[in-house]
């Protein structure tokens, strides 16, 4: 246990008098997985906040320099669980781009309607429990019926429910089924109304309204400079959306708007992920509807992909792909480059920096992750707040420790 | 540094190179995304031109890259700097190289206070020393931990880290 971290360099000498210490974590319901913070406290009052992290430090880098594009794809998984899919279209985007493939118009609305399925899900999650967290536990319970449904669509169309590892370099796993549709559809027609139960359970809570509004302010100047993105970024007035400003997959296609607050303090997060709910809901609504049909591998880039396991046992041409796309001496060629691209995950801009060798895997895969960056903010926001203003805070700015500490 | 013998480029390349001309700067664009070489004795010059000259307020990522095992490479640590202008929205990517035994590089935390952890991370995983950084110690890692394990010759199976730590009983605690 580092003793050191208890003790505030901030701080001067005559200023410490009469303060306290308080270790929170990293065994506690609010951090939902493990991290830990060290407070000074005058009273109920947090002086300061000293985040410790690195619990759930698992090595994920290092595995994305031995484990080849499409197998790395299992791991970036694991980063953020809580809208695994998002990360892996993010990873995928990122090879893509290095590689200078161009995906066809159906694989790109699938993912697109998966990123936008993940959006919603990971939404669900961060509202539901900072909800949980201040108290509030029913509204929790409709956010996860919802989570619960959009499970079987992922299963539906990957076979798996949480860690679905579906899109490959290029394309996806597999092509979606006409069943699948269907429950996108119907997901769309029951949503709102579940929607609709949630926010009326707290959007209008006084007591939900007075123990976030005021609370965590991340002024704009401290949002760009901290590297704040996403949905904390949009929160404190900043009116960057990767989807808008840096069109990937099928969003140029799709009608919706960027949500934005200006007050930047934890009821302002949580209205910004409301309301990204309901243009996630559109944009599946317009890309639903509007699915082009043909292949989900670019032909032109060659034999891109793992093909489908019938082609593999019961044709010659099926199975020279299989083994040309999976051996390693023979897969395909990459750019001896370096290149950063990002997505717009749920949680802010996801991006992988990947450096390549001339090999079918990364010399170096850098993860550029939301949390981080988010986390190290939380000593300014949390300056000045009340104790019991922890759990509001830590719970608006959605700190996925796996993600975190990767 | 005259613009005459290189191929001229974007705007953000026009301005970083008359303000600074001293400083030598190997331009590049790989599918259209900007990237530059400086030499580590100027990096702290240069980011602060790319703030306060080309508007660059966010920095998105910092992260090293080690070449030990490169083909061709001619340095062991990349340092990465990818830069976002918000409002804008251009990016560019500040690359500068270090050498063994001299691992040092003066800290960004006065440009962007974001690379406070990025910082950190660096140095956790790699070993590169960032001089003038508020709080520098190692971020994910324990505190007693020895190695870099980022670094190429940091093998990804059989070191068992368990020596690095103490064991303490109950009685002890």
């Amino acid at each position: 246990m580092p003793l050191e971290l208890l003790d505030s360099p901030g701080l001067l000498e005559n200023q410490k008098e009469g303060l306290w210490t308080l270790n929170f974590g990293p065994q506690h319901p609010a951090t939902h997985t493990t991290l830990r913070l060290v407070l000074q406290l005058d009273g109920e009052t947090v002086i300061d906040a000293e985040p410790d992290i690195g619990f759930l430090h698992s090595g994920f880098e290092k595995l994305g320099e031995s484990l080849d594009f499409n197998q790395y794809v299992t791991i970036v998984d694991r980063m953020n669980y809580i809208s695994p899919l998002a990360n892996e279209i993010a990873w995928h985007h990122s090879v893509e781009a290095l590689m200078g493939i161009e995906l066809t118009p159906r694989c790109k609305y699938i993912r697109t309607i998966f990123a936008e399925l993940m959006r919603i899900h990971d939404h669900l999650l961060c509202t539901g429990t900072c909800v949980l967290d201040l108290g509030g536990a029913t509204a929790f319970m409709y956010a996860f019926n919802e989570r619960e449904y959009i499970y079987e669509i992922c299963e539906r169309a990957s076979g798996q429910r949480f860690h679905t590892s579906y899109t490959r370099v290029g394309g996806l796993l597999y092509d979606v089924t006409d069943d699948w549709i269907a429950m996108v559809r119907k997901f769309c027609k029951n949503f709102p109304k579940a929607y609709a139960d949630f926010a009326g359970l707290v959007m209008k809570n006084r007591i939900f309204i007075e123990r976030t509004r005021g609370v965590g302010v991340l002024s704009k100047e401290d949002a760009i400079a901290g590297g704040a993105t996403g949905p904390v970024a949009r929160a404190s007035g900043v009116t960057r959306d990767l989807r808008i400003d840096e069109p990937y997959l099928a969003y140029n296609d799709l009608d919706f708007d960027i949500c934005c607050a200006k007050a930047g303090d934890c009821y302002s997060r949580f209205q910004v992920r409301m309301m990204e709910m309901e243009q996630s809901l559109k944009i599946i609504e317009q890309a639903i509807e509007n699915l082009p049909s043909g292949p989900i591998y670019n032909e032109e880039h060659g034999k891109t992909g793992v093909p489908d396991k019938t082609e593999v046992y019961r044709s010659i041409e099926g199975l020279i792909h299989h083994f040309e796309n999976i051996m390693p001496n023979r897969q395909m060629n990459v750019p001896v480059e370096s290149f950063y691209a990002a997505t717009e995950s749920p949680n802010g801009e996801l991006g992988y920096y990947i450096v390549s060798d001339g090999n079918f895997r990364a010399y170096r895969a850098r993860t550029r992750p939301p949390s981080l960056l988010h986390f190290a903010l939380f000593p300014r926001m949390i300056r000045n707040c009340m104790l019991s203003d922890v759990v509001a805070v830590l719970g608006s700015i959605n700190i996925i420790a796996a993600e975190l500490d990767r | 540094m005259a613009l005459d013998n290189t191929t001229v480029g974007s705007e953000v390349q026009i301005r970083l190179q008359s303000s600074l001309p001293d400083v030598a700067q190997t331009w590049s664009s790989f599918q259209g995304q900007e990237r530059v070489v400086v030499p580590a004795s100027h990096i702290l010059t240069f980011l602060k031109a790319c703030r306060d000259v080309t508007g660059f307020d966010q920095l998105i990522d910092l992260t090293c890259v080690d070449h030990l095992e490169m083909q061709g490479a001619v340095d062991r640590f990349e340092l990465v700097y990818c830069l976002l202008s918000v409002d804008v929205g251009t990016r560019l990517i500040v690359k500068t190289y270090l050498n063994e035994p001299n691992l040092t590089v003066p800290s960004a935390t006065q440009v962007w206070f974001g690379a406070d952890w990025l910082e950190r991370e660096a140095y956790d995983m790699f070993g590169i020393v960032f001089e003038g950084h508020p709080n520098f110690k190692r971020l994910l890692l324990p505190d007693e931990f020895v190695s870099f394990p980022l670094r190429k010759d940091y093998p990804q199976q059989g070191r068992g880290e368990r020596h690095n730590f103490p064991i303490i009983t109950r009685s002890k605690s």
